[in-house]
């Protein structure tokens, strides 16, 4: 049982990542209600388990509960079969010049739409990285993948988001004659 | 398409990633690879706009709230219905809520454990992240030390040393009043290439007061004492610019 000094450590050293793990639930998610239970299952669980933390980085520690907790919720609702790993097969075509201006104009709404669209890997570090600002040590932490997979992934991830953004309809893909 | 063996040195570059003598061949590079130059252009305006577009989203505060009292009341697991609760369940429920809730709120007032300084140094990676919404940077926009520093007059009760380093890579954007650990701090804010860097300056009081350098919410802080003031340079440029910053400082 956690005494009371251990709950005001939690309370001030994870805590103050309530922002991080809802917003990287809401990503993995699509859906801010949910976020909101799953994330709140996260941090009970990560009470529960806090007599296992010591020290260290609390919100990756924070975050890799959270992230499995999503996936957990995601593989028990069945949402999960658009997860797959990184995949050569997915990887979009670079973009021309001209496009990256076109992009300058992105929107929140297309971005959202795009982000949500990523495969859930991709999406992950994606937000993990730009979002949230964390380390590629972190990233690799969070996501228990090796600093070299996060790096391609992340490579990967952004060409695929561009993708998504110049083509938001990639079934008909138009040409100029 | 950049060249294949330099795609992840490009990302790495990107993110502030690599070491120093890695990025220095990164650019030497550069220079004659209009490819990954281009690539890099492209990188840097999608990295522009998935920050312009704002999607972060914060957690509610009903979470916070039932959070904070104290976690171990909430369900264990939210998939499992909740057993049939009687009238006398719910107020005994709510006679430990509210105790939990008095304990916690005693407990936050002051938490054990932590000291001042990280409280403050959280304190003060909050008011830059808040520094960082729209509209809130600056109070006073400036790139002349000589109009910065007099807007402090009469704002707050010392005087803060403000220097322009454009010259070394940090130009000076202009200085805002701000509030972190409960004070009135003076921020006077930087940037460092697309980075936005804010130096909080205060008078030294206690003892306790910021030294060193962390990390918190993937931000960097960097504090220091120097003539009876404190500094806390806090941004999301890597530790060796805020190391850079403060000893531009220093030589002052």
């Amino acid at each position: 049982m956690l005494e009371g000094e251990d709950r005001a450590r939690f309370e001030a050293i994870v805590l103050p990542h309530l922002d991080a793990a809802f917003n990287l639930a809401r990503w993995l998610l699509r859906n801010r209600t949910d976020a909101e239970d799953v994330t709140q299952d996260a941090v009970v669980r990560a009470f529960r388990a806090f007599g296992t933390y010591r020290s260290g980085n609390a919100r990756a520690w924070l975050l890799q509960i959270v992230r499995n907790t999503c996936f957990t919720w995601l593989r028990q609702n069945r949402m999960a079969a658009e997860f797959m790993e990184f995949d050569e097969t997915t990887m979009p075509q670079e973009s021309e010049n001209p496009e990256t201006l076109a992009l300058a104009g992105s929107d929140r709404e297309q971005l959202t739409r795009a982000l949500e669209e990523l495969p859930e890997s991709f999406r992950e570090i994606l937000v993990l990285r730009e979002l949230e600002g964390c380390s590629y040590k972190e990233i690799a932490e969070i996501t228990s993948r090796p600093i070299g997979t996060v790096m391609s992934g992340l490579a990967r991830a952004r060409d695929q988001l561009r993708n998504a953004l110049l083509n938001p309809a990639p079934k008909e893909v138009r040409r100029a004659v | 398409m950049p060249c294949e063996q330099t795609e992840n040195q490009l990302h790495g570059y990107l993110d502030g990633e690599l070491d120093p003598v890695s990025a220095a061949s990164f650019e030497k590079h550069l220079e004659t690879c209009p490819d990954c130059k281009q690539t890099l252009a492209a990188e840097e305006a999608l990295h522009q706009s998935i920050q312009k577009a704002n999607l972060y989203e914060r957690a509610p505060d009903s979470l916070r709230k039932s959070l904070l009292g104290n976690p171990q009341q909430l369900p264990a697991v939210r998939s499992f219905p909740a057993p049939r609760a009687f009238a006398w369940q719910w107020l005994a429920a709510a006679a430990v809520f509210l105790l939990a809730t008095l304990v916690g709120w005693q407990l936050l007032q002051k938490p054990r454990g932590v000291s001042e300084a990280q409280l403050m140094a959280a304190s003060l990676v909050d008011a830059h992240l808040r520094s960082l919404q729209p509209g809130h940077l600056t109070d006073v926009e400036s790139t002349d030390q000589h109009t910065v520093k007099p807007w402090f007059d009469g704002r707050i009760d010392f005087a803060p040393p403000v220097h322009d380093f454009a010259n070394d890579g940090f130009p000076l954007l202009g200085g805002r009043l701000d509030v972190a650990g409960g004070k009135t701090v003076a921020a006077l804010v930087y940037a460092r290439r697309k980075h936005i860097v804010n130096v909080f300056v205060e008078k030294s009081q206690s003892e306790d007061y910021l030294n060193g350098a962390g990390e918190s919410q993937g931000y960097h802080w960097l504090a220091w004492q120097q003539n009876g003031f404190s500094f806390c340079a806090v941004s999301d440029v890597a530790s060796p610019d805020l190391a850079q910053l403060q000893q531009l400082f220093l030589a002052q």
